[in-house]
């Protein structure tokens, strides 16, 4: 005999052609269901890739700095009835001592792609009567560009700068007023000052970053804050950039400086997207469930409709397996049927969403992958789901006594 | 020789272990050979369809034992009981009880579709045959609803024979039918019953019908009253 046959395949078929109605309406449940499951994964994947993506635009996976320095108390904690009050002291901008060796300890790190050291302080774009603080960030233009994309982002001119060229963000350009070939006056509070032509313009996406960032030769910053030869951090860029933090902690483990990682730094970020993982989830998992009881109430009263059709087959020689498996193929017919469907509507929603979710410019809010691998998990999750939703009223139908079936 | 259906003090009790047990059947023997054509009779609430419900294996015994074609079947599993009755047991129900989704002769093929799982040309030939018999073949592949009553109860009757079982139970088979209708179908069962000496027991209300079969077993409350041949059948052939 053959086990798993066609005989289920062609009954629960039939059944559900004759519920056609039935049918119909609980597939386009599951449908819209698996839809707003599908379309609510593909846009919340879209938004984290695309935060991350926007996070480390400007910002570096891992920045290594000198140690915090630290006052301590001179006299040892021998006695316990003094009080002592330790005043904690101000952080001077200063260089990562023997940077150059750091340098090359990191970069055989493994999962280190590049890195490239950085000069930054404070300092004040001035042009006119127009006077900004902006954030100096001399870099080595070699290097810094395999690190922080800013090539990509440069909206006019050049980037690369030389010693007397400087690069800022359209924020800025617009409140001083300058535009590229104009010249700016950047100054320092020790009093040190340049005049820089600005040769690009960038756009981070980001309006502090876009207002408060320069970006200049690494000598020329070196020169401005006091810190010949020194640089004041080096910038990482690691392969993954979710084993930031791991990678960190090797560097700090092996140095006695202070290795930040974007994990760390952005940790409001990641809280704020753990709560919204977790709230999407709940969210999945309820219309998960609703789907999944939908396809059970509907299979519960088919068994009803049908008990006195399950008796008959009862009857002439049909097993209480073969009556089980001719429920859980509907569920998992109707499960497959909807996740379809709702792969559909998905797809739709998320083309409706490109065409909509705009900036102004036209360009796209963010970019929602549609990958096929989540439209499979959700085709073979749904079939899944509609089996398993199917057990009780399959159970319920297999158990029919066929003498009280055929007689209700 | 072996019977095609032997009981030996068969009981059934409703309600076991409840106040409102009831025995229906007070320990019935009886047999059947091989090609009989038994009606069995009785008044409302005689036990007729426990009793048949227990014969097709729809139901267990409270006591006492089962036999179709020699095969105890208190014995055995749930599994083998099903195998056992769609091997060896036909139903014709009064109310015909077709599967409304399927077509006269997929209906037909159901009992051996189900045994064997995978529809083949032999199974489709051999429901066709059958239906023939019956006298359906223009109508094989309308729907089940869509044909008469007597011609549904006749392709009942066909199914019930798919899986050439050596029992035909048969509940009140013409109940439901106008008289030209009723002997037609009773004509088609007895004709069944001449030509591959099936065994049949027909439990029926009408007295007429009652006449026309080779013996009468009557059930009281439970008993059975009078088992008798019967002589005014002439068996044709």
């Amino acid at each position: 005999m053959n086990r798993f046959a066609f005989f289920e395949f062609i009954v629960a078929f039939r059944f559900m052609r004759e519920g056609l109605m039935q049918t119909l309406l609980i597939i386009l449940g599951v449908g819209l269901g698996g839809g707003v499951i599908i379309f609510m994964s593909a846009v919340l994947s879209g938004l984290q890739s695309n935060v991350v993506r926007r996070t480390l635009n400007f910002q570096a996976p891992i920045v290594i700095l000198p140690p915090n320095q630290v006052a301590r108390p001179l006299r040892a904690e021998t006695r316990a009835e003094m009080a002592v009050q330790v005043q904690p002291r101000s952080q001077q901008l200063r260089s990562i001592d023997q940077w150059q060796k750091v340098r090359e300890q990191v970069a055989r790190t493994p999962g280190v792609v590049a890195l490239t050291p950085v000069v930054s302080g404070p300092g004040f774009a001035v042009r006119g009567d127009a006077n900004k603080a902006v954030t100096i960030t001399g870099i080595e233009p070699e290097t810094y560009f395999d690190v922080i994309a800013l090539p990509e982002k440069v909206v006019a001119g050049r980037h690369h700068v030389g010693p007397l060229d400087i690069v800022i963000g359209t924020e800025l350009s617009a409140d001083l007023g300058a535009g590229v070939g104009d010249k700016l006056r950047l100054a320092t509070a020790s009093g040190a000052a340049a005049t820089l032509t600005v040769i690009g313009i960038f756009d981070f996406g980001n309006k502090s970053v876009n207002e408060r960032s320069v970006y200049i030769a690494l000598r020329s910053a070196q020169n401005l804050l006091d810190l010949t030869g020194g640089v004041t951090a080096l910038e990482v860029k690691v392969l993954d950039p979710f084993a930031a933090e791991t990678i960190a902690e090797t560097l700090r483990a092996g140095t006695d400086l202070q290795v930040d990682s974007w994990i760390r730094t952005n940790a409001q970020f990641f809280t704020a997207m753990a709560a919204q993982i977790v709230t999407n989830t709940l969210i999945r998992v309820f219309v998960g469930l609703t789907v999944a009881l939908g396809i059970a109430s509907v299979l519960v009263v088919s068994v009803i409709q049908k008990s006195r059709e399950i008796g008959i087959l009862r009857a002439m020689g049909t097993s209480r397996r073969q009556v089980l498996r001719v429920f859980l193929i509907q569920g998992g017919a109707v499960g497959l049927a909807g996740s379809v469907l709702g792969s559909l509507l998905a797809w739709t929603f998320l083309l409706v969403w490109r065409a909509v979710a705009k900036n102004p410019d036209g360009t796209p809010m963010f970019i929602i992958e549609m990958e096929p691998s989540l439209f499979a998990i959700a085709t073979v999750g749904a079939t899944v789901v509609g089996i398993l939703a199917a057990v009780a009223p399959a159970r319920r139908a297999a158990r029919l006594d066929p003498v009280v079936a055929i007689r209700s | 020789m072996e019977h095609t259906l032997r009981l030996d003090g068969v009981r059934k009790t409703y309600g076991v272990g409840t106040p409102v047990e009831t025995e229906v059947l007070h320990g019935i023997d009886t047999a059947l050979e091989r090609g009989e054509f038994a009606a069995l009779i009785g008044p409302s609430g005689s036990g007729k369809s426990t009793l048949l419900n227990l014969i097709g294996l729809l139901d267990r015994p409270t006591g006492g034992r089962v036999y179709i074609e020699g095969q105890e079947a208190g014995t055995l599993e749930d599994a083998d009981l099903t195998r056992l009755r769609g091997r060896s047991v036909g139903f014709v129900f009064q109310h015909h009880y077709l599967l409304p989704e399927f077509t006269a002769l997929e209906n037909v093929m159901m009992p051996i579709l189900a045994a064997r799982g995978r529809p083949d040309q032999e199974m489709r030939d051999s429901a066709a045959a059958l239906l023939d018999r019956v006298g359906l073949t223009p109508w094989r592949d309308k729907k089940a609803t869509d044909i008469s009553g007597g011609q549904q109860q006749r392709v009942a009757i066909a199914r019930s024979l798919a899986m050439k079982p050596a029992l035909v139970l048969a509940d009140e088979p013409t109940g439901n039918l106008d008289t030209k209708s009723a002997d037609s179908v009773f004509d088609v069962l007895r004709d069944i019953n001449e030509t591959s000496r099936t065994t049949f027991l027909i439990v029926t209300h009408d007295p007429r019908l009652a006449q026309r079969c080779d013996r009468i077993i009557e059930l009281v409350d439970g008993r059975i009253v009078s088992d008798r041949k019967n002589p005014s059948v002439v068996r044709r052939g």
